[in-house]
């Protein structure tokens, strides 16, 4: 059985970047969403603190990140010695991206839920 | 201030499985909102779904517990110590105050307190040219063991300061809180490549190799003050060479009014020399 892709979500809590109507709309959906997932205050910061939860996530496999531009969630990653994985990660940008785009991304697997994907397992 | 960057900070795991009622969909988006806002991170561990990779240091969990639970737990192996909170009939404020008075038991840091600006490097661009080890006069940059160019003093930086990543020859310098692409981490265009800012030099911005640069700087100084004695003078011209570099560069003032004196930025080029094996 393959596991689930783990759910990372960064509110960017320390600068006015990310649209705020996309993160707060994000995280609604998330956390009505019934999936278990990783919520940080922000990558950026945690990337500074080298924190090892960032080595964590990124042994974790498969992955999906709500943040910023991929190139810049990579490298926050190996700043902090975490490389993420080439394969099975899917870097989601809510700079860029709407709400719904990113809901749908990060909790539809093939078309279905991910709840409904993990329950039917 | 910008925070320590290595102090431990407390993980938070909000608990809704077997054994805890859930939250109202509400009250979780609310209590979430309220928690990262502060600037703690919140495993949402739900039932069916995998639970967070082991941790270590301290973990803060939260649930509507059914039954009573100890207040603290700890590992077999002791690196890890877990408080549980009951937060039942708590409001998102209520439990934000529960979480800061563990934080203080545990001596952890409170997070945040300081907006995280510091350069990204992308090594999928970078040469290991070392202008930006060059450039930077805050020894943001150094060198690893291997030689390769590396962040590694994040808190030196000078908050929206960008100026690192305009003299890097190949955009490979981002900073994800910019405003504006590529330096905010968006593809690089071929266009951007192109552009004049991206392209500045700083050889050419001093008018020829920097350490010769450097050390005639030093040569004209040690001449003039020794001729005129006339600090004020240097100064002055100092800061009219500044300001041509800060529109350039889009350095902001009070990074320019914080630069280091013309000694640090000669022993600055020294060491940046030696350590490029210069």
């Amino acid at each position: 059985m393959t596991k689930p892709a783990r759910i990372l979500y960064c509110h960017c809590a320390f600068a006015q970047v990310v649209p705020t109507e996309v993160k707060q709309e994000v995280l609604r959906r998330l956390s009505e969403s019934g999936v278990a997932f990783d919520a940080v205050a922000d990558l950026c910061e945690m990337s500074a603190r080298r924190d090892p939860g960032l080595k964590q996530l990124a042994g974790e496999g498969s992955l999906k990140i709500a943040a910023c531009f991929p190139r810049a969630v990579r490298g926050l990653f190996i700043a902090s010695d975490a490389p993420l994985p080439e394969h099975g990660v899917e870097i989601l940008n809510m700079r860029t991206d709407s709400a719904e785009q990113i809901c749908e991304a990060l909790l539809t697997v093939n078309g279905k839920p991910v709840a409904m994907a993990e329950e039917s397992k | 201030m910008k925070s320590n960057p290595v102090a431990p900070v407390l993980r938070i795991a909000l608990y809704e499985s077997a054994g805890s009622t859930p939250l109202s969909a509400g009250a979780r988006t609310e209590l979430l909102k309220t928690l990262l806002e502060k600037g703690y991170a919140v495993s949402c561990i739900r039932p069916g779904a995998p639970v967070a990779s082991a941790f270590t240091g301290d973990l803060l969990v939260l649930g509507q517990f059914d039954s009573h639970k100890p207040l603290e737990a700890e590992s077999s192996d002791g690196a890890l110590s877990v408080h549980f909170r009951t937060i039942t009939d708590l409001s998102s404020q209520q439990v934000l105050e529960l979480v800061e008075t563990v934080a203080r038991e545990c001596n952890a840091t409170a997070p945040g307190g300081w907006k995280p600006w510091f350069p990204v490097i992308d090594y999928n661009r970078c040469t290991n040219c070392m202008q930006c080890l060059s450039f930077c006069l805050f020894d943001v940059y150094g060198v690893n063991s291997d030689g390769k160019i590396r962040v590694q003093k994040s808190h030196n930086c000078k908050t929206e300061c960008p100026a690192c990543s305009r003299v890097c020859p190949e955009v490979a310098i981002l900073f994800p809180k910019y405003k504006a692409g590529p330096i905010n981490g968006d593809e690089v265009k071929q266009e951007d490549l192109q552009r004049e800012k991206m392209k500045v030099d700083i050889s050419a911005l001093l008018g020829g190799d920097i350490y010769a640069a450097l050390r005639q700087r030093s040569v004209d100084a040690k001449a003039r003050f020794s001729r005129e004695r006339d600090e004020k003078r240097a100064i002055e011209e100092r800061k009219r060479c500044l300001t041509k570099l800060q529109q350039a560069l889009d350095i902001p003032a009070e990074v320019m009014n914080a630069l280091p004196s013309l000694e640090q930025i000669q022993a600055k080029a020294a060491a940046a020399r030696a350590t490029a094996g210069d």
